[in-house]
C-alpha cells in the first residue's frame, strides 16, 4: 500500500480534529479534573498519592474514551453524509487508503491529547510529592495501556461508522466498552452456573467481545505495583490482532458502500 | 482511444424499508466520448447523469456493464490521475481554507512540492479565488464552493474532467466564466464531460451531447444534426376569413399562436409552397417566413414529450 495518500488522510484527520472546539474543552476539563485530585487527597491522609494516581489515570481513561467515541462515530458518517468524500475519492486513493488514514489520523489525535493530560498528571504528582519514585514509571504502562484501549475503541468506533448513524455508533460503542470491561465477569457468571448452554454462551461472548477489562491496571499501579512484561506483550497482540480484525471488517464494508 | 467508453451500464438501487425491491436509475448505458471534445449530458431530474457520472468515478458500483476510462477499466486508482471531478453541489472541509484545501488534494498526484504550489496558485487565479485564499471554506458562498470545485477538479492538470451541474449556484458573471473555463480547457485538448439542466449551456459549448430519460439514452449526436433533423420555417401571417384559418391550421405543426390578428405558425418544409399557394390564390398576407432553427431547450421539450407519450421506461 502507498503509504503517502494513507499519511495525508491521516495528517487531515488530526487537523480536523486540532481544529474543533470541543476537543480543548474535554482536555481542559480532564487536566483541572486531574489538578483537582490534590484537593481529594487533602481529606484522604496519608494516601493522597494513591488518590491522585488513581483518579489522574482514570480521567484520562474516561475522557480519552469520550474524545475516541465523540470524534470516532462521524469518522466516516459524516464525510460521506456531507459528501466531502466525493471529491475525495476521485483523486488517486483508494478506499482502505482512506480508512486506515483515518483510523491513525484519530489515533493521532488521541495519542497528542494523552500526552497533554499526561502532562497534566505528572505536574500535579511533581506538585503534591516534590519528588518521582522509582515505581512511579509504571504510570507509564497504564498510560500504554490506556492508548492501547482507545487504539481498540477508534477501531470498533470506525467500524458502526461505516455502515451506522453516529447516534447509533455511540450507543453500539458505549454498549460494547461497558460489555467488554465486564467480559471477564460475564465469563465467571457462565462458569458458576450449571447450565452447559449458559456457559457455552458467556465463553463465546467473552471471545467476541473486546476485552478492555485487561487493560485496566489504575488501581494496580496507584499503589505502586509492578506490571509484568508478560501483560504488555499480550495486551499489545491482543490490540493488533482484535484491532485489526475490526480495521480489515470496516475495509471490507467501506469497499463495497455505494456512496449515493 | 476513445476518452470515456460506457457499454451496457446499468444499475439498479434498492428501494423500500422492509419489502425491499429494485429501482433501475440506469439502464443499458452506452456511449463513447471521445478525445479533446465538449460532450454534454443532459436529462430531467433523475434521469441517471448524477449516477452515470458516479459510475465513472467509482464512487457507486454499476449493477452490469462496464466502462473505460482512456482505456483503463473503473476502479483502478491511476485512472484517476488522468481524471478530475466536480461533484454535484460539491461540500467539503469547512475547517480548511481553498488553499488548505487545494494542497491536501495535490498530495494525491505525483507533483514535487514546487509543482504542488505553482498549480494550486493557478487554478485559484483561474477560478477568481485567489484574493480568498486563506478564508475558511464556512464562510464560501455556494457560489465559491462550486468555483473551488472546479479548481480541485482541474488542479492536477487532468486530460478529462467530469463536471456534474458545473454551473449550477453560479450568478451570471460566475457561469461565464466557467463557460470560458470549458472553453479553454477544451484549447487545451482536454475531454469535458458534463452534466447540465441548462440547455443554452450546453448548446454554446458541446460538440455532442446526450440525452437521457428514466435512465435510458435517448438521444445522442452532434448539435447541429440534432437540431437539422428538427428544421422547418415560422411564418407569420394576417388573416380575417375562417375558411382560410383552418386550412392555415392543417398546414401548420403546432397549433398557430393568435397575435392581435395575427398568427404565428410553425410549418414544415414541403408545406411552405402550399402557405404561398394560399397567399396568391386566397389573398392570405404573408408578414414573414424565416427558418426556423430549433433551439436544444425545443429539441429536449419534444424528445421527452414524445417519451413520455409512450410511456415509463421499462425497469
Amino acid at each position: 500500500m502507498n503509504s503517502s495518500p494513507t499519511l495525508a488522510v491521516a495528517l487531515n484527520t488530526f487537523r480536523e480534529a486540532v481544529r474543533d472546539r470541543i476537543l480543548y474543552n474535554l482536555v481542559a476539563f480532564a487536566v483541572i479534573l486531574i489538578a483537582s485530585a490534590v484537593l481529594f487527597g487533602e481529606i484522604s491522609i496519608g494516601i493522597q498519592k494513591i488518590i491522585l494516581i488513581n483518579l489522574g489515570l482514570s480521567s484520562i481513561s474516561i475522557f480519552g474514551l469520550l474524545i475516541a467515541i465523540f470524534l470516532g462515530i462521524g469518522l466516516v458518517y459524516k464525510e460521506v453524509d456531507k459528501r466531502s468524500l466525493y471529491a475525495l475519492l476521485s483523486k488517486p486513493i483508494r478506499r482502505s487508503q482512506f480508512i486506515v488514514g483515518k483510523f491513525l489520523g484519530l489515533n493521532l489525535t488521541l495519542l497528542v491529547n494523552t500526552l497533554f493530560m499526561t502532562a497534566g498528571l505528572w505536574g500535579t504528582l511533581y506538585y503534591l510529592t516534590r519528588q518521582f519514585e522509582h515505581q512511579d514509571r509504571f504510570i507509564w504502562i497504564a498510560i500504554y495501556f490506556i492508548l492501547l484501549q482507545l487504539c481498540l475503541v477508534t477501531a470498533v468506533c470506525l467500524f458502526f461508522s461505516c455502515f451506522s448513524t453516529p447516534a447509533l455508533s455511540a450507543i453500539f460503542t458505549f454498549l460494547l466498552y461497558v460489555i467488554g470491561t465486564l467480559s471477564s465477569d460475564i465469563r465467571a457468571f457462565g462458569e458458576l452456573t450449571k447450565n452447559v448452554s449458559v456457559k457455552a454462551f458467556t465463553t463465546f461472548l467473552y471471545y467476541l467481545l473486546p476485552n478492555f477489562g485487561n487493560f485496566n491496571i489504575e488501581a494496580w499501579v496507584s499503589h505502586g505495583r509492578s506490571v509484568s512484561g508478560s501483560l504488555i506483550l499480550l495486551n499489545t497482540l491482543y490490540t493488533l490482532c482484535y484491532g485489526g480484525v475490526l480495521l480489515t471488517a470496516s475495509v471490507v464494508i467501506f469497499s463495497r458502500k455505494d456512496l449515493k | 482511444m476513445s476518452a470515456i467508453e460506457i457499454s451496457g451500464l446499468s444499475k439498479d438501487y434498492q428501494i423500500g424499508f422492509w419489502r425491499k425491491h429494485p429501482w433501475r436509475a440506469l439502464d443499458g448505458l452506452s456511449l463513447r466520448v471521445e478525445q479533446g471534445e465538449v460532450f454534454g449530458f443532459l436529462g430531467h431530474n433523475g434521469a441517471g447523469k448524477t449516477t452515470t457520472l458516479k459510475i465513472l468515478t467509482g464512487l457507486i458500483f454499476p449493477t452490469a456493464g462496464s466502462a473505460t476510462i482512456l482505456g483503463s477499466p473503473l476502479g483502478q486508482p491511476e485512472t484517476f490521475r488522468h481524471l478530475g471531478y466536480l461533484p454535484e453541489n460539491p461540500y467539503f472541509y469547512d475547517y480548511l481554507t481553498a488553499q488548505e484545501l487545494l494542497d491536501y488534494f495535490a498530495w494525491f498526484f505525483p507533483l514535487t512540492p514546487a509543482e504542488r504550489t505553482q498549480r494550486r496558485d493557478t487554478v485559484l487565479e483561474q477560478v477568481g479565488l485567489a484574493g480568498f485564499r486563506n478564508l475558511p471554506l464556512r464562510k464560501f458562498s455556494k457560489g465559491m464552493l462550486q468555483r473551488l470545485g472546479i479548481a480541485q477538479a482541474v488542479l492536477h492538470g487532468p486530460e478529462i474532467v467530469l463536471l456534474d451541474e458545473p454551473m449550477s449556484g453560479l450568478d451570471p458573471m460566475g457561469r461565464r466564466e466557467v463557460r470560458d473555463l470549458i472553453v479553454q480547457m477544451k484549447a487545451e485538448g482536454k475531454t469535458v464531460f458534463f452534466s447540465t439542466h441548462i440547455l443554452s449551456d450546453a448548446e454554446a459549448l458541446c460538440d455532442r451531447i446526450a440525452v437521457l430519460n428514466r435512465g435510458k439514452l435517448v438521444g445522442v449526436g452532434r448539435i447541429s444534426d440534432l437540431l437539422k433533423a428538427q428544421a422547418g420555417f415560422e411564418a407569420v401571417v394576417e388573416c380575417s376569413s375562417p375558411e382560410v384559418l383552418s386550412r392555415i391550421h392543417s398546414l401548420a405543426t403546432k397549433p398557430p399562436l393568435a397575435l392581435g390578428g395575427q398568427y404565428r405558425l410553425e410549418i414544415a418544409e414541403q408545406n411552405v409552397r402550399q402557405l404561398l399557394a394560399l397567399c396568391e390564390r386566397d389573398g392570405l398576407k404573408l408578414v414573414s417566413l424565416n427558418p426556423l432553427r430549433f433551439s436544444l431547450e425545443d429539441y429536449f421539450a419534444e424528445l421527452s414529450h414524445t417519451i413520455d407519450t409512450r410511456g415509463p421506461a421499462s425497469s
